[in-house]
């Protein structure tokens, strides 16, 4: 297969842009990415378009959306799909716009991810996202995402022994990233005794599904990511001499059961656990070779359970190390670099796209300027979460020199 | 002689208004705010503090700083009958205002709520302090509420699952704007005030003194690059 480099990346800040329609978000993140590329002037050269979006149908009223950002970039013929896999679409348009490339289709493809999520009440913002889940076995029971993240918390601390305490932790480890990230939705930094040990705690950091508090889980947030993908064996990578090049190693994704009550064990995530090791396979490395990941932590939770499905850590031992400062920028294994979704935020159909971001952020050694450079980082993986994990995409970004 | 006559047919009648003992909030990032009841003669610095935001039209800042500018000038100048005014200030720095009035001593009417520093739910901290000033201290047993923003409409109306007494309009309205109000009620402020009003009481004198002379915000997340001339 080819080999495919990302030559270009873009990105909204995270947050309330509700004065913003969808599309003009997704220009914005794609427009960024074009001038870091350094193709703004011949960007008619992108042969395919990827866009990545959830809820544009349900919650913007609004179809046809991949077409409609090619016009907004005037990048017209360029082919145009749409790709929705919940809040896994992100990875998802990686993966096909990679596909697209090592196929010999195309050999310059542009994945764009963006979701408008603050134009509709909480209420309906949370109803949007369970409309992912099994219609008459889940979704019409009143399940919600953050049900099932409260519910998989308690099982998972009832089996491990985890504490509230720790799942403070692992926010007060993603905020001090978040805080540095100029993209990032809730940029303040907390501290674990004003979450967890202050007598105001309860308000402040109130239950939103028991035993998750707000500090466990993601904000609601609109935004939007962008790449631009080249083959590296293209006579088009002499376009790309602006910034250094990184290669998609490994991607590999994988389905699971819809409803979670057909899974043997609900703490099991098969499909994390398939898609890293095909991604693995794929770039000929071994969980032990990774710098640092970004893991989907719509509910801190699940930057636990993914951190040992992909064999960062024994079953039930991941906490030890968050405890330990593993996982911190500066550990020996750091784990959401941006702020991951707890501070970054979490606009479903961005957040596959702006996982990889970081990723190539930090591969390139442009987090330096931000204070949240992971040292000598040569190989980054991206795990995106999609529904209650029915369908995972994991993505190996390296160094070329790795 | 004649003037103030004048002056004083302008005034409205006041009641005597129960203080709101201060409190001291931790917020998520470690910071303590504490929540105080602001003097007469503190007033500059709040209105020093509301101008900038009056030029900002996102989240409807404009609108709010505008108004609450006049509210809180109204109350100084004696233009506002039983106004009070609470200020959250981290490090004496002013972080959040908020403000309301009686119209008797049963019924709240609340104004603004103003949250200058963002991200650590200042807003939502100081509109319930404002609603415990009015129920638990001040013994009224209702108080209306609109919003001008989507933000506050999911903050009040929905969160506190507000009455909506549209069905009484135009009878019954709120003084902003003459639009149909939502209500908080004694019952329904007993059913959240435990998940949703915080605080820690009594306030130690030093921790008190970091508030008493207040500053103005040296930024404003809303407006970026923000210099005080
Ligand atoms: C946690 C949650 C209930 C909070 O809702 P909310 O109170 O309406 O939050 P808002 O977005 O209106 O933000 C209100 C304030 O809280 C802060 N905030 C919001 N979510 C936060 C979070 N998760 N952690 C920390 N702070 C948060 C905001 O920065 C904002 O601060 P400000 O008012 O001082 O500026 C909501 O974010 C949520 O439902 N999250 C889960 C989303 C989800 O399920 N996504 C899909 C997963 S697959």
């Amino acid at each position: 297969m080819r080999n495919v480099s990302i030559v270009g990346i873009g990105h909204t800040v995270f947050g309330n842009l509700s004065d913003f329609d969808l599309v003009d978000v997704m220009a914005f993140a794609s427009g960024n990415a074009l001038d870091d590329a350094g193709i703004r002037e011949d960007r008619k050269i992108i042969e395919q378009v990827f866009v990545a979006n959830m809820g544009g149908g349900i919650i913007n009223h609004q179809t046809g959306i991949a077409s409609s950002l090619v016009s907004r970039m005037d990048m017209e013929p360029a082919m145009a799909e749409l790709v929705e896999n919940g809040p896994a679409s992100g990875a998802s348009a990686v993966k096909l716009g990679y596909m697209a490339i090592a196929s010999g289709m195309v050999d310059v493809v542009m994945v764009t991810g963006g979701e408008l999520m603050r134009s509709v009440t909480g209420w309906e913002g949370t109803d949007f996202v369970a409309s992912l889940l099994h219609p008459e076995a889940e979704y019409n029971y009143g399940l919600t995402l953050p049900a099932y993240g409260g519910m998989f918390t308690r099982i998972y601390m009832e089996r491990y022994g985890l504490t509230e305490r720790d799942l403070g932790l692992i926010a007060v480890k993603d905020h001090q990233n978040g805080a540095k990230n100029p993209f990032a939705h809730v940029r303040v930094p907390c501290t674990i005794e004003a979450i967890h040990d202050s007598e105001n705690a309860h308000v402040i950091n109130n239950y939103v599904a028991e035993p998750l508090r707000m500090y466990g889980m993601c904000p609601v947030s609109d935004g939007a990511a962008s790449l631009i993908l080249c083959a590296e064996d293209s006579p088009k990578m002499k376009y790309f001499t602006k910034q250094t090049p990184i290669r998609i190693t490994g991607i590999g994704s994988a389905t699971d059961t819809h409803c979670v009550h057909n899974r043997k064990d609900p703490l099991v995530l098969d499909a994390v656990r398939l898609a890293a090791e095909r991604a693995y396979a794929m770039a000929g490395l071994k969980a032990e070779d990774i710098s640092f990941a970004e893991l989907h932590d719509a509910f801190v939770i699940l930057e636990l359970a993914i951190s040992e499905e992909v064999g960062f850590f024994e079953r039930g031992k991941s906490a030890e190390a968050l405890r330990n400062g593993v996982t911190a920028i500066d550990g020996a294994k750091p784990i959401n670099t941006s702020g991951g979704l707890k501070s970054k935020g979490h606009p479903v159909g961005a957040t596959g796209v702006s996982q990889v971001f970081e990723l190539v952020k930090q591969l390139r050694g442009q987090a330096e300027k931000e204070g949240r450079q992971v040292k000598n980082a040569k190989h980054g993986m991206a795990v995106n979460f999609g529904g209650f994990g029915n369908n995972v995409v994991a993505v190996i970004c390296s160094r070329r020199d790795a | 002689m004649a003037i103030d006559k004048m002056e004083q047919s302008l005034r409205p009648p006041q009641l005597d208004l129960k203080p709101f003992p201060a409190k001291i909030i931790t917020l998520a990032n470690g910071e303590e705010m504490v929540v105080r009841e602001v003097k007469r003669e503190e007033v500059g610095v709040l209105l020093g503090t509301i101008q900038p935001l009056m030029g900002v039209q996102k989240d409807f800042y404009d609108i709010v700083a505008s108004r609450m500018y006049a509210e809180i000038l109204g109350w100084f100048e004696y233009r506002v009958a039983n106004e009070f005014v609470l200020v959250g200030a981290i490090n004496g720095e002013i972080a959040g205002i908020v403000n309301s009035r009686l119209i008797d001593g049963k019924t709240g009417m609340s104004y603004h709520t103003m949250t200058i520093k963002r991200g650590l739910r200042i807003g939502a901290q100081l509109f319930a302090a404002k609603m415990e000033h009015h129920i638990d201290i001040l013994g009224n047993d209702e108080v209306h509420i609109v919003a001008e923003s989507p933000n506050g409409f999911k903050r009040w109306m929905i969160e506190y699952a507000l009455e909506d007494r549209s069905s009484r309009y135009p009878a019954l309205h709120h003084e902003l704007g003459g639009v149909p109000t939502f209500t908080l009620t004694r019952e329904l402020w007993e059913r959240v005030k435990a998940d949703k009003c915080t605080g820690t009481r009594p306030v130690s004198p030093e921790k008190l003194a970091t508030a008493d002379k207040l500053k103005m915000p040296s930024e404003y997340p809303q407006i970026p690059g923000f210099k005080r001339g």
